[in-house]
């Protein structure tokens, strides 16, 4: 990361560093509401001391305002602002999926990892999410490594693409190229 | 919006233990306080305030904790210690009291840190286990403790009060199995309610900001808490030890509502730790208002039943498996539910009407 080796490295200083992720079985706060979701995703970047919040000293409520508008921010792009004050448990699917993201998103990365963000959608479900990760990469200024086996969404944002076979890298490029080539669909759909 | 309605809640629970307390003060001026309530009081306070700092642990954090009353046992002690100390130096009762409670919350604090430091990094139930060990053997070193104070400083010993070597002037503070003894009474019950006020004060604060929503969000989800750069060890250890410094709090008021204080498994044991579970688990866990009532409730209800002699802790009984049903049985949900439906038409109803 920025010529860094981050192997080793503790999970919170990985995403101080500014690496972000979701996961393929979703992990949301479920007991937390959607805003207050998004709310801890900002914890590292909007700080008041434990004693402001105790006593709820000036500082609480200037912070926690910033924290409100930033959130309700994300949460609009992903077209989750109306459901704001839902518990996260209680969202669908394929919103609880976007709730995830836009956590993720709140940590402020330079690289958003998408662990199989597809998995258990239905098309337009995938159709949508594709939308979404499109507007984030033109957006937020960043670059997202997705793993997906969906080829329809693989194919429809990806720009370079690694194939991994047996956990060999099989080839990798332009993604267009990639996908034509003989390896790749000998892999995939045999001889 | 979303925070009115938390402030309204707030208010709610901050109004009920204030209404309380109007009504305690009205029964009082009246005459229908007899001499039993006006005992039990301030131990409701302090149960209450028990209940709401081990809900800190149990239902915010998601960390299972046995010995609470251990840490109310280190709270009870210390501050008893230094306002027996102090009685020559400082001589205004109220102002020792008041640093009292601050010195009894360090030091069960510090005790909570401690314990903390190494346990809170693992994961599983390994907190329960640590704390149930800590509250045995807090109870069992005070029994064998002797510390003695005369011109020269203090004497510490743990054999008895001669091997303390004290000369002439020298008073015995904590004497073993005896422990304290003529500890001032200095917890009324407009104290203990202030101290309620404060702890409920800190505690829904504390869960509704940046803190707060960092404990919980490790309580939900460990792992993603920390891939979103929350320092897991560091809110859970910050947790614990308020909620176990609050616990020393209630030590203290408990310490200063009695004359003499020892450490038998009675009042610091097992058994204490397990009924403030209780209060918590009855009352909801994560839920700061309910703890309170259950605390409330199950203190009043075996006092209130002492005319009832030998039914009274069938009835104690068998009101904690219904309150046990009625809080968590899937029946018991739907029937509220529906209960609550019919209410909120009727309501509706009436509107339309008017």
């Amino acid at each position: 990361m920025d010529g860094q080796n981050i192997t080793g490295k503790k999970t919170i200083e990985i995403n101080q560093d500014g690496i972000a992720r979701t996961f393929q079985n979703i992990r949301l706060f479920k007991e937390l509401s959607v805003l207050d979701n998004v709310k801890a995703g900002l914890h590292n970047h909007y700080r008041y001391s434990t004693l402001e919040g105790i006593f709820r000293l000036p500082g609480y409520y200037k912070v926690e305002k910033q924290m409100d508008e930033r959130a309700m921010e994300l949460l609009k792009v992903f077209d989750l602002d109306r459901e704001w004050d839902y518990k996260a448990s209680n969202l669908p699917y394929g919103k609880q999926r976007k709730l995830e993201i836009a956590r993720a998103l709140a940590t402020k990365p330079k690289l958003l990892l998408l662990d199989e963000p597809a998995a258990g959608m239905n098309p337009n479900e995938t159709a949508e999410l594709m939308e979404t990760i499109r507007f984030v990469r033109d957006n937020f200024d960043m670059t997202i490594l997705l793993i997906e086996h969906d080829m329809k969404l693989v194919s429809g944002i990806c720009e370079r693409l690694t194939v991994l076979n047996f956990g060999q890298v099989l080839t990798q490029g332009e993604t267009a190229e990639v996908l034509n080539d003989k390896r790749v669909i000998t892999a995939y759909l045999g001889e | 919006m979303n925070k009115k309605k938390v402030r309204m809640q707030n208010g709610i629970t901050y109004g009920i233990v204030v209404g309380c307390w109007i009504l305690v003060q009205i029964m009082d001026k009246t005459g229908h306080m007899t001499s039993l309530l006006k005992g039990i009081l301030v131990p409701l306070c302090m149960y209450s305030i028990l209940a709401i700092s081990l809900n800190l642990t149990v239902g915010i954090l998601g960390e299972l904790s046995l010995g609470h009353a251990g840490f109310m046992c280190v709270g009870a002690f210390s501050g008893a210690f230094f306002t027996k100390c102090m009685e020559n130096i400082l001589p205004n009762l109220q102002a020792r009291f008041f640093l009292a409670i601050l010195i009894g919350a360090a030091m069960a604090g510090v005790c909570g840190i401690l314990i903390g430091i190494p346990v809170l990094r693992l994961k599983g139930d390994y907190l329960a286990i640590v704390t149930l060990a800590f509250g045995e053997i807090i109870k069992n070193l005070i029994n064998v403790m002797y510390i003695g104070l005369d011109q020269n400083g203090f004497h510490f010993s743990i054999k008895d009060t001669l091997s303390l070597g004290m000369d002439e002037t020298g008073v015995v503070i904590i004497k073993g199995a005896q422990g304290i003894t003529g500890t001032p009474k200095a917890a009324t019950f407009l104290i203990a309610v202030a101290l309620l006020l404060l702890t409920l004060f800190i505690v829904l604060n504390l869960i509704h900001s940046r803190t707060g929503r960092a404990i919980m969000s490790i309580r939900d989800n460990r792992i993603a808490a920390e891939s979103i750069g929350i320092n897991i060890t560091k809110y859970k250890l910050m947790a614990f030890a308020i909620s176990a410094a609050l616990a020393g709090v209630a030590g203290v008021l408990y310490a200063h509502n009695l004359s003499t204080l020892a450490a038998t498994p009675k009042n610091f044991g097992y058994n204490m730790s397990i009924m403030i579970l209780v209060f918590v688990v009855l009352g909801g866990l994560g839920n700061i208002r309910g703890s309170m009532i259950a605390a409330v409730v199950l203190t009043l209800l075996p006092e209130l039943l002492r005319g009832l002699n030998d039914y009274r802790m069938l009835i104690y009984a068998i009101v904690l498996i219904v309150m046990m049903l009625f809080n968590s049985s899937p029946k018991a949900i739907g029937l509220r539910s529906v209960v609550m439906e019919r209410f909120k038409k009727k309501k509706a109803a009436a509107k339309e009407a008017a």
